[in-house]
């Protein structure tokens, strides 16, 4: 990483710091739960990571944290999104009742 | 394609995946939009994962087989895992399974920061900035992993929901923080250049540095009460946002660190905004020992000691069938007994013979803010009839009974009356203004923070001692009989 690519990255990192801030700033309580839910699906963004370290292992011990990290982001990005729908899944309109 | 076009495009894709989750997030506010929100998120995930695989399948070299292998592999049984756990998981045990995959996520992070760590330790890639998001990434990413599954087990009931304290237990978390700065320290001299190590030793350090970051994540929770846990994994859903980024950081890729950076400051928020519903601060959730009940002082008048009066279930039929405004207030006793749909049905029943039936939701009814809300949209409760915290309580004023099933801190006036007790300012359902209350509940135990509640002693108060689905049952019955 060149001095450039480091202060790029903090640049984006605050930035996106500050839109994280705002993004959820008036939620009703209702929501909160699946709100955190989604939240914590999103987060599974690190088994790009795990992809990432996959390809540039070159040994057995590197192929095998790899592996781990790529089950583990899996689980999180799989499960987080399928559960949080499954939740909201509930929130949809429903006819009143005659 | 040239090799610069195809990197310009896979960059463009990870960028249009951030803003899907920038977008979701923001539908996720409002009910309307919340799913097509999250499916928002779902999508740039997909293309993000995509585009990263066709991307290092691209590069000159390629990828090795072995590592498509764990790519997909690691996928397959991952994801599959994930989705198992995530279809068959009861809407009542969703908040620990949430703690769960916020647990695997969080170890997910360490393990990026490690590996790349291994691959990158002793050659002049190694610079200070990146030893320095090394070690943040491995030990937000294990104080994580291990303190959201003793979270999890706290609520699943594998760990005891009681604050956990061992003689020097203070001790051994602030000695691993101490351990995993130290380690910091260690690990960024030879990055500078300012100390020579071997690989080696470099790597031993970096080992013991995530051991102590382990250790602090399970000291960390463990004092913490059962009540208290749904802050508690919002907090670290918000540490593994900042794992990931730092992850990111490692790896030199955007959109990990946006990604990260957006769920851990927007994680925090959230863990505002639950502490806040529980009128408690962060730090003082933190500090713990919260909900061992002696730290209640004396009851105020007519509590703890005083007498209680069951209620049979013909009685509490007719004053429900006889009323003309009803409030049920659900708890997690009826989540528990899986009581949504009883619940309903005695609603609906109520409803046909002419009684306004409404619910009372307080903001952490349940296990998780929210949660309640949930589980009664499962049962088909329309959702008008659930009202808030804010915009129920001057209801109770008018209300004729209150039903309370399976809910207990909530509804305890101490909150409001006696400043020794623990639950001292949280704000309640003024249960007590209703003109009577029938509480459904098992026994006299008292609820997760471990207190009395004098609701229960009120004269206004008569206790139907059941199960919540089989006192609602009764109920039903009852009430078509009357």
């Amino acid at each position: 990483m060149t001095p450039d690519d480091l202060l790029n990255a903090i640049a984006i990192f605050v930035l996106a710091i500050l839109v994280g801030f705002e993004v959820i700033s008036k939620v009703p309580a209702t929501l909160h739960t699946p709100l955190m839910s989604g939240a914590n699906s999103i987060h599974g963004i690190v088994m790009v990571g795990a992809m990432l370290i996959a390809a540039a292992a070159d040994n057995p011990f590197s192929y095998g944290l790899a592996f781990i990290a790529m089950v583990f982001g899996a689980a999180n990005v799989v499960g987080g999104y399928v559960v949080t729908d499954r939740m909201l899944q509930m929130f949809r309109k429903r006819e009143p009742k005659p | 394609m040239s090799q610069d076009m195809i990197d310009a495009l896979v960059f463009l894709a990870w960028l249009v995946g951030a803003a899907a989750f920038v977008l979701g997030l923001h539908q996720m506010n409002s009910p309307a939009t919340a799913r097509r929100g999250n499916q928002l998120s779902a999508a740039g995930m997909t293309l993000a994962v995509i585009a990263t695989f066709l991307w290092l399948l691209s590069r000159p070299g390629g990828l090795s087989v072995t590592a498509i292998a764990i790519i997909v592999g690691g996928f397959v049984i991952g994801g599959g895992l994930g989705l198992w756990m995530a279809r068959r998981v009861a809407m009542t045990a969703m908040p620990q399974l949430v703690s769960l995959f916020n647990a695997v996520g969080g170890g997910a992070a360490a393990l990026v920061a490690i590996d790349d760590y291994v691959h990158i330790v002793g050659t002049p890639e190694l610079v200070v900035a990146t030893a320095i998001f090394v070690v943040l990434g491995a030990v937000i990413g294990s104080v994580t992993f291990s303190g959201s599954l003793i979270a999890s087990g706290k609520l699943q009931g594998l760990v005891p929901g009681q604050p956990i304290t061992f003689p020097g237990s203070r001790l051994v978390t602030a000695l691993t923080a101490l351990a995993a700065a130290a380690g910091l320290v260690v690990l960024v001299l030879p990055a500078g250049g300012l100390l020579a190590l071997t690989p080696e030793i470099q790597l031993a350090v970096l080992g013991l540095i995530v051991v102590a970051a382990l250790i602090f994540g399970i000291t960390l929770v463990l004092p913490i009460g059962g009540a208290d846990m749904p802050v508690v994994i919002s907090l670290l859903n918000s540490f593994t946002g900042t794992a990931a980024a730092m992850a990111g950081f490692v790896v030199g890729n955007p959109v990990l660190i946006i990604a990260g950076a957006l769920v851990g400051a927007s994680g925090a928020i959230l863990t505002k905004l639950m502490a806040d519903a529980m009128n408690r601060s962060i730090l003082n959730i933190m500090v713990g020992g919260f909900g061992t009940g002696d730290s209640g002082g004396p009851a105020g008048p007519g509590g703890a000691g005083g007498d209680v009066r069951a209620i049979g279930i013909d009685d509490a039929a007719i004053q429900l069938a006889y009323a003309q405004k009803v409030i049920i207030v659900p708890g997690y006793g009826l989540a528990v007994a899986q009581a949504q749909h009883a619940c309903r049905e005695l609603a609906d029943l109520l409803e046909a013979r002419g009684v306004e039936v409404s619910y009372a939701i307080h903001p952490v009814a349940g296990r998780m803010p929210g949660h309640m809300n949930v589980l009664l949209a499962e049962a088909n409760v329309p959702y008008p009839q659930l009202k808030e915290m804010d915009e129920v309580n001057p209801e109770f004023d008018r209300t004729d009974v209150a039903l309370v099933v399976g809910a207990n801190d909530v509804t305890n006036p101490a909150a409001r009356s006696n400043p020794q007790s623990p639950i001292y300012g949280m704000p309640i359902l003024d249960v007590d203004h209703a003109r009577s209350i029938i509480v459904i509940k098992r026994s006299m135990r008292p609820g997760y923070a471990g207190i009395d509640n004098e609701l229960y002693m009120d004269s206004k108060t008569g206790m139907l001692f059941a199960d919540a689905r089989e006192g609602l049952r009764q109920l039903v019955a009852a009430v078509k009989l009357v």
